[in-house]
C-alpha cells in the first residue's frame, strides 16, 4: 500500500473516532503544556530575583566598617567609626587600585521627616553624586545630589517614590516643596525610579541628601556608614577586594589582615546565597514537572491502551481482508504520529500561552526555555507513539480470527 | 473445471483452555472443486464456522493438511497469506464485521485499497457491489445507520468486490428477510455460474437447496455429503 494511502487511512480513522482521538490528544496537550508552563515559571522566578539583585547595583563591593571578625573587639577594630570622607577619595585617586571605577561615600540613618501635617520615619541617605551611578538608581522626574550640592552643603533632597506618596499623596509632583528634616529646611530637587521591593529593604522609602549635609548638619558625625565601590568588570571583583582591603590596611596603619577595622562585602556573595535559593526553587519546579510528565505520559498510555480492544478487533478485520502485517503496523504508527505531533503542537502553543499569562498576572519575567519544550515534545511524543505502536504489533501478531475475536 | 480448489486432510481443530479442551473439528477430509456451490449444514457447536475460518485462512489448524489451489496453506508466509485473503477469497462473517462508525463505500472499498486499487476505481466498483445487494441508495450510511440485514449485504458486497475465486459465507442469510435471502441466492448462483467457487454455511434448508452440494456436520465431522438435485422444485414451492 502507497505512503499516501497509509496516511488517508490513518486520518479517516482519527477523525472517525473523535472521542478516542480527542481523549488521547487532550492526554498530550495537558503533558507538554503544563511542563512547559512549570519550567517556564521556574525559570522566570529565578531570573526576576537575579534581575533584581542586579538593579541593586552590578559588580558591587560594600565597605563597611568594624570588624568582621566578631571575636576582635580591641582597639578601633571594633568600632564603627573608622571610615572616614578622606578614606573614599584616597580609594579613588590611588593609583595602586586600578580595577574600581566608581566610588560612593556614603552615610545613612533613620530619621523622622515632616512636611505641613504629614511625617514618616525613613531612611537618609547622604550621597554623593556617584552614589546614583553605584546603585544604578535611576532619576524620575528632577536631578539627583549633584557634586556643587556636596560642596556647597545644599539643604536639597532626592525623594524616593514611597516618600512622595507618604508626604505628598500618591502621584504628587514635590519638586520645589519643603521637607524638614531634624528642624532644618529641605527643597526637593528630584524623585527616583521605583524599584520595587518592601518593607524594611524597601529601597523606594529613602531620602537622599548631599553627604556633606548628612554629616555635617544633620547628623554631626565625620565618619560613614558605608563605601560602596563599583569594580570596573565582574571578573575584576576579587581583585577590587583585594586591592581596596591592602590599600585601607595600610592608610589605617595595619599590618595584619584580621585586624581590619572594616570589612568588604561583594555583591556577589549575596547573588550567590539568592541563587542557591532559587536553583533550589526551581529543582522543586522541575520535580513537580516532572511528575506532571508522568502523569501526562501514564495519561497518553492509558488512553491507548483503552482503547486497544476496539482496535484489535479492526486490526482482525483489517488483517482478514487482506493486509498485510507491515501496512497495520505503518497505519497505527502514522495514526500515533499524527495524534501525538498535532497534540504537542498544541500542548506547546498553550503552555508557552500559559507561562506568558502567568508572567503578565505575576509581574514576572516571560521565559520559554528550549529545553523544557523539546524534553516535553520528546517524552510525549516517545510515549505516544510506543503505546500507539506496540498493541497494534502485538495484535497484527495474532490470527485474524484470534483478534477479531479479542474482548 | 474438474480440478480440485481445496484439499483438505485430516484436519483437526481443538481449543484449548486451562480446565478443557474442546474438538471443534476432529480430523476432516474432503475436496472442493473449482465451480463448486457447496452448503455446509448441522447443528449449533458443530464446527461450521471454525472449519470456514480455516479455510479462509483466518484460523490455523491444531492438525492436518490444507491445500488451497495447488499450495500448502501452512508453508504460506504471514503476507502471502494476506494476499490470499485479499485477492482469491471473499469472506462474509456471521457477524458482519464491519468497521464502525464508517460508511457502506468506504466499508466496501477497504479490501481494494488493501489491494492497490486507485480510490477512483474503487469507489465505481464498491458502488456497482452496492446497487447489486440493493443498498444503492445507502452508500453514505454508516454501519450503524442501517439495519442488521443491510450490514450483513454489506458484508455481501465486500466480500465480492475483489471478484475473488472462492466466496466463504458464514450464515450470510441469518439476517435477511427470506424474500431478499433469495436475491441473495440469485446473486450467488449468478457468480457461481461464472465459475466462482461457493461455500456457505446456512442452517435454513430452503437456503442449502440452492446449492449443487451439501455437508452435514456434526460434533466436528462430516457426517453426510450429498449432490443436491432438488433446487429447481424447492424454487417452484415458494
Ligand atoms: N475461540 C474459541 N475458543 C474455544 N472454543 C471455541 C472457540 N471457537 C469455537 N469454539 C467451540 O468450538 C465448537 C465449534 O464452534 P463453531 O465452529 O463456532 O460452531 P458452529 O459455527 O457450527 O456453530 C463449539 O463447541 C465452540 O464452543
Ligand atoms: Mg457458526
Amino acid at each position: 500500500m502507497e505512503l499516501s494511502e497509509i496516511i488517508s487511512e490513518s486520518f479517516s480513522s482519527l477523525t472517525l473516532n473523535k472521542l478516542r482521538t480527542g481523549l488521547a490528544m487532550l492526554g498530550i496537550v495537558i503533558g507538554i503544556g503544563s511542563v512547559i508552563a512549570l519550567i517556564s515559571l521556574g525559570q522566570a522566578t529565578q531570573a526576576s530575583i537575579s534581575s533584581r539583585i542586579e538593579s541593586l547595583g552590578s559588580n558591587l563591593l560594600t565597605v563597611n566598617p568594624g570588624s568582621s571578625n566578631q571575636g576582635a573587639v580591641r582597639g578601633a577594630s571594633g568600632s564603627r567609626t573608622t571610615l572616614t570622607l578622606e578614606d573614599a577619595s584616597a580609594i579613588l585617586v590611588a593609583p595602586e587600585i586600578t580595577s574600581v571605577k566608581t566610588v560612593s561615600p556614603e552615610f545613612s540613618r533613620r530619621i523622622q521627616i515632616v512636611t505641613g501635617s504629614k511625617n514618616t520615619n525613613t531612611q537618609v541617605v547622604g550621597s554623593s553624586p556617584s552614589y546614583s551611578e553605584v546603585h544604578k538608581l535611576e532619576i524620575a522626574t528632577g536631578n539627583f545630589v549633584t557634586q556643587s550640592d556636596v560642596e556647597g552643603m545644599s539643604k536639597v533632597a532626592v525623594l524616593g517614590p514611597q516618600v512622595v506618596t507618604d508626604l505628598f499623596g500618591e502621584g504628587a509632583d514635590p519638586l520645589g516643596q519643603t521637607i524638614r528634616i531634624s528642624g532644618k529646611t529641605f527643597t526637593v530637587v528630584g524623585v527616583t525610579v521605583s524599584k520595587g521591593g518592601s518593607g524594611f529593604g524597601n529601597l523606594d522609602d529613602i531620602v537622599y541628601v548631599p553627604i556633606s549635609t548628612a554629616q555635617k548638619q544633620l547628623f554631626g558625625v565625620n565618619y560613614l556608614s558605608s563605601i560602596a565601590l563599583e569594580a570596573k568588570t565582574a571578573d575584576l571583583m576579587t581583585t577590587a577586594q583585594n586591592e581596596v582591603g591592602y590599600f585601607l590596611l595600610a592608610r589605617h596603619k595595619l599590618s595584619d589582615p584580621a585586624e581590619a577595622d572594616f570589612s568588604i562585602f561583594s555583591q556577589q556573595d549575596i547573588l550567590n546565597t539568592a541563587s542557591a535559593t532559587t536553583s533550589t526553587f526551581t529543582t522543586l519546579l522541575s520535580g513537580v514537572a516532572a511528575i506532571s510528565l508522568l502523569v501526562g505520559g501514564i495519561g497518553i498510555m492509558n488512553i491507548m491502551l483503552v482503547t486497544v480492544t476496539e482496535r484489535i478487533r479492526e486490526i482482525g478485520l483489517r488483517k482478514a481482508l487482506g493486509a498485510k502485517k507491515k501496512t497495520i503496523i505503518a497505519q497505527f504508527l502514522t495514526e500515533a504520529i499524527i495524534l501525538t505531533f498535532i497534540g504537542g503542537i498544541i500542548g506547546i502553543i498553550l503552555g508557552i500561552l500559559t507561562s506568558y499569562v502567568i508572567s503578565k498576572l505575576t509581574g514576572s519575567l516571560f521565559v520559554v526555555s528550549p529545553g523544557s519544550v523539546i524534553l516535553a515534545f520528546a517524552v510525549s511524543v516517545v510515549i505516544g507513539i510506543v503505546f500507539g505502536w506496540y498493541p497494534a504489533k502485538k495484535a497484527s501478531d495474532l490470527q485474524p480470527i484470534e483478534a477479531l475475536r479479542y474482548e | 473445471m474438474n480440478t480440485p480448489i481445496i484439499i483438505v486432510e485430516h484436519l483437526s481443530k481443538v481449543y484449548k483452555s486451562d480446565l478443557f479442551e474442546t474438538v471443534a473439528l476432529a480430523d476432516i477430509s474432503f475436496e472442493v472443486k473449482k465451480g463448486e456451490f457447496l452448503a455446509i449444514m448441522g447443528p449449533s457447536g458443530s464446527g461450521k464456522s471454525t472449519l470456514m475460518h480455516i479455510l479462509g485462512g483466518l484460523d490455523q489448524p491444531s492438525s492436518g493438511k490444507y491445500i488451497l489451489d495447488g499450495k500448502n496453506v501452512e508453508s504460506l508466509s504471514d503476507d502471502d497469506l494476506a494476499d490470499i485473503r485479499n485477492r482469491k477469497i471473499g469472506f462474509v462473517f456471521q457477524a458482519f464485521n464491519l468497521l464502525p462508525r464508517t460508511t457502506t463505500l468506504k466499508n466496501v472499498m477497504l479490501p481494494m485499497t488493501y489491494a492497490g486499487i486507485p480510490r477512483e476505481k474503487r469507489e465505481a466498483i464498491a458502488q456497482k457491489y452496492l446497487e447489486m445487494v440493493g443498498l444503492g441508495d445507502r452508500l453514505s450510511h454508516t454501519t450503524n445507520q442501517i439495519s442488521g440485514g443491510q450490514q450483513q449485504r454489506v458484508a455481501i458486497a465486500r466480500a465480492l468486490s475483489l471478484d475473488p475465486a472462492i466466496i466463504l459465507a458464514d450464515e450470510p442469510t441469518g439476517n435477511i428477510a427470506s424474500a431478499q435471502a433469495e436475491e441473495i441466492m440469485e446473486i450467488f448462483k449468478d457468480i457461481n455460474e461464472k465459475g466462482h467457487t461457493i461455500i456457505m454455511i446456512t442452517h435454513e434448508p430452503d437456503i442449502a437447496s440452492h446449492a449443487k452440494r451439501i455437508i452435514t456436520m456434526k460434533d466436528g465431522k462430516i457426517v453426510n455429503d450429498v449432490q443436491n438435485n432438488k433446487e429447481i422444485r424447492y424454487q417452484h414451492k415458494h
